[in-house]
């Protein structure tokens, strides 16, 4: 680079003149470290889909080729290409119990709907405690107690009230989720800056003001939080209300599986089961992204550039 | 240094409140007001104690002393935020009971809400007074112009610079058309010009809306330069050293270019009389062996370095 003349030229030209200069040169350095940026991101971005892919392959075929090779029991540890034929055939010819998409919709219910309950119920709760001190010391230490209850054990009352249908499980999920929630929605909303609550209260804020302006939005990054969390335990506890007695599910599939020493029906349903929790993530993560676009980007976000 | 001694008749300006006492709801009256904290092992701690003073409607008080020794907790009670243990808070010459009525807070650590636009956060007031929210924005994006933040209504709080979020902070303090004004070193941590940038937009807000202000700093030229009271308090627990009227003629102008009046120095040099033992003994009582040296330093030159705090403070 000429720095010298360019030096030189710019003491010709008026201080507007300068500047102007000055930012399209910035401008255009921009552009070099934006390009170069995006180039490095890409690069990555398909070394670790490689990566991904390559692993993938890997624990597949391996297990694949053992099992062909009666290294490990095809008969206890099942075989990928038989999972895979007994998917093909769910989803052809149904299940024992009806066709396949019919378990995954009951199943699918019983999770959201447990999840639907769950979150509100904790999100009330945990709001409500964590404001009110008096309540949060008088109730507390029985949340505490029906938490320290293996909630599996529930089931079994939930079954006892409510019977074999829908209600009982959609009720077990929602207690697992709950707690989940309830925790850290309290956690939250005692973590409030007190600032931004007095300064609320000076402008003239009502209780339910600084609830909604204030305590609900801090309180938010650790709800959202919890939700990852609260939909696996969703979907555990619609299962395995399935497992303690249905007349359909996946929790029944698997179950029957089970009982038929079918190893690959097993590990069909597991199947069917993580892409539905990979979906129920991916939309959590988009909320949580939606409902938390103000945070500034994390340090690894910023780090790209 | 352009001495800019104009020859004004100095004892002409001993009017605080500038004349304007019709807003008689302003007047903050304190009276052996002591305030206790209990620590949760129960051993008890005198923070404030018998203060008294009195802040004239329309009047701008500025309340200097060492650090801890209860400005901020004197603020607050002041708000309704928190009780004296003893004494009486009282605005407009009824007791603080509950948050106070038409006061604006500017606190002390960074209140605006993290979640919400810099738009959302200044129109929080009229929104919690029950404004619509339209009239709220307008009112808001009106005052963002005013404190020079035009352009920058959809940022969140993070994309601002320390100093553009005190100017946010200031017109969410100010929408509210405030009758009292606490700020609680609202320019503490700002650099020497944008400090007085910002010193010199709040008198000209303050000459527009007349509230009373009780304005809490380190700095006791910004506290001479902008104020008709300096209040100075002793190391904890804190009482009321002085009150010293500041009859430095208004409008006083650029706060840069008041300091080199011979009466601002005179009266700094007083105030810092007074205020340089406590700052000494509550750096000693905080751990520190010998505050003398950094401390007269700042004594030394007024005109210059204002920094009344001791070095190795917070
Ligand atoms: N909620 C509280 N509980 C216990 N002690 C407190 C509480 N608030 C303040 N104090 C104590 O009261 C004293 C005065 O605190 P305050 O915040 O009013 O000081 P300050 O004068 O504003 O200091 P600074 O200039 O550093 O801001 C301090 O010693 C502090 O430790
Ligand atoms: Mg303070």
């Amino acid at each position: 680079m000429a720095i010298t003349s360019q030096s030189k030229e710019r003491q010709m030209q008026t201080p507007d003149q300068i500047r102007s200069a000055l930012q399209s040169e910035i401008a255009a350095d921009e552009a070099t470290v934006t390009a170069r940026a995006l180039r490095q991101a890409r690069k990555r971005k398909l070394q670790v889909n490689a990566g991904r892919a390559l692993l993938g392959v890997l624990v597949v075929g391996g297990w694949q080729l053992f099992a062909q090779w009666k290294i490990i029991d095809p008969f206890f540890f099942g075989q990928p290409s038989g999972i895979v034929r007994q998917l093909v055939d769910w989803f052809q010819h149904g299940t024992s119990f009806g066709s396949i998409w019919s378990q995954i919709g009951v199943t699918m219910e019983e999770a959201l709907l447990g999840f639907v309950y769950g979150v509100l119920g904790g999100v009330v709760l945990g709001v409500l405690l964590g404001q009110v001190r008096f309540l949060a010391d008088v109730i507390g230490p029985y949340i505490k107690i029906v938490n320290a209850v293996p909630r599996i054990v529930l089931g079994s009352i939930f079954f006892v009230w409510l019977g074999l249908g829908t209600p009982a499980k959609v009720l077990l999920a929602s207690v697992l989720v709950f707690f989940v929630v309830f925790f850290n929605a309290f956690q939250g909303v005692r973590e409030v800056d007190r600032v931004f609550v007095n300064n609320a209260r000076v402008l003239g804020a009502s209780r339910l003001q600084i609830t909604r302006h204030v305590v609900l939005p801090s309180a938010l990054t650790w709800i959202t939080a919890s939700l990852h969390v609260a939909f696996g335990f969703a979907v555990i506890g619609a299962i395995v209300g399935e497992f303690l007695g249905a007349q359909q599910g996946l929790g029944l599939v698997i179950s029957d599986a089970q009982n038929h020493f079918n190893p690959n029906g097993v590990f069909a349903a597991m199947v069917i089961i993580a892409v539905i929790a990979l979906t129920a993530e991916s939309g959590i993560s988009f909320l949580e992204k939606k409902l938390l676009a103000w945070r500034p980007p994390s340090s690894t976000e910023v780090a790209g550039i | 240094m352009t001495a800019a001694h104009s020859g004004q008749t100095l004892d002409a300006g001993a009017d605080p409140g500038g004349g304007r006492a019709g807003r008689a709801s302003a007047r903050i009256e304190l009276s052996g007001v002591t305030r206790r904290f209990t620590s949760p092992t129960g051993k008890v701690f005198t923070a404030l104690r018998d203060v008294n003073f009195t802040v004239e409607p329309g009047q701008f008080c500025a309340v200097v002393g060492p650090t801890g020794c209860g400005k901020s907790t004197t603020l607050g009670m002041v708000a309704g935020l928190d009780r004296p243990s003893a004494g009486s808070v009282r605005v407009g010459g009824a007791e603080v009971d509950g948050i106070t009525e038409g006061v604006s807070f500017m606190f002390q650590q960074d209140a605006l809400l993290p979640w919400k636009t810099v738009l959302a956060n200044v129109a929080l007031g009229p929104v919690f007074r029950g404004v619509g929210k339209k009239q709220a924005q307008a009112s808001a994006r009106d005052w963002l112009g005013r404190v020079g933040l035009r352009g920058f209504e959809d940022h969140h709080p993070h994309q601002l610079s320390g100093g553009m979020r005190k100017r946010v902070a200031m017109a969410a303090a100010l929408i509210n058309e405030p009758s009292i004004l606490l700020m609680d070193e609202p320019f503490g941590a700002l650099d020497v010009q944008t400090k007085a940038i910002m010193s010199n937009e709040l008198l000209g807000l303050w000459e527009e809306l007349k509230p009373s202000v009780l304005f809490i700093t380190h700095d006791l030229e910004e506290a001479v330069a902008l104020s008709d009271r300096v209040v100075v308090m002793t190391s904890g627990p804190g009482t009321i050293k002085g009150v010293y009227d500041i009859d430095l003629p208004r409008p006083r102008g650029a706060v840069q270019e008041i300091r080199f009046e011979p009466r601002f120095l005179e009266l700094h040099h007083q105030i810092w009389e007074s205020l340089k033992d406590e700052v000494q003994r509550a750096y000693a009582d905080t751990g520190g062996t010998s505050g003398t040296a950094g401390v007269e330093g700042a004594s030394g030159s007024s005109g210059s370095s204002g920094r009344s705090k001791p070095a190795g403070e917070r």
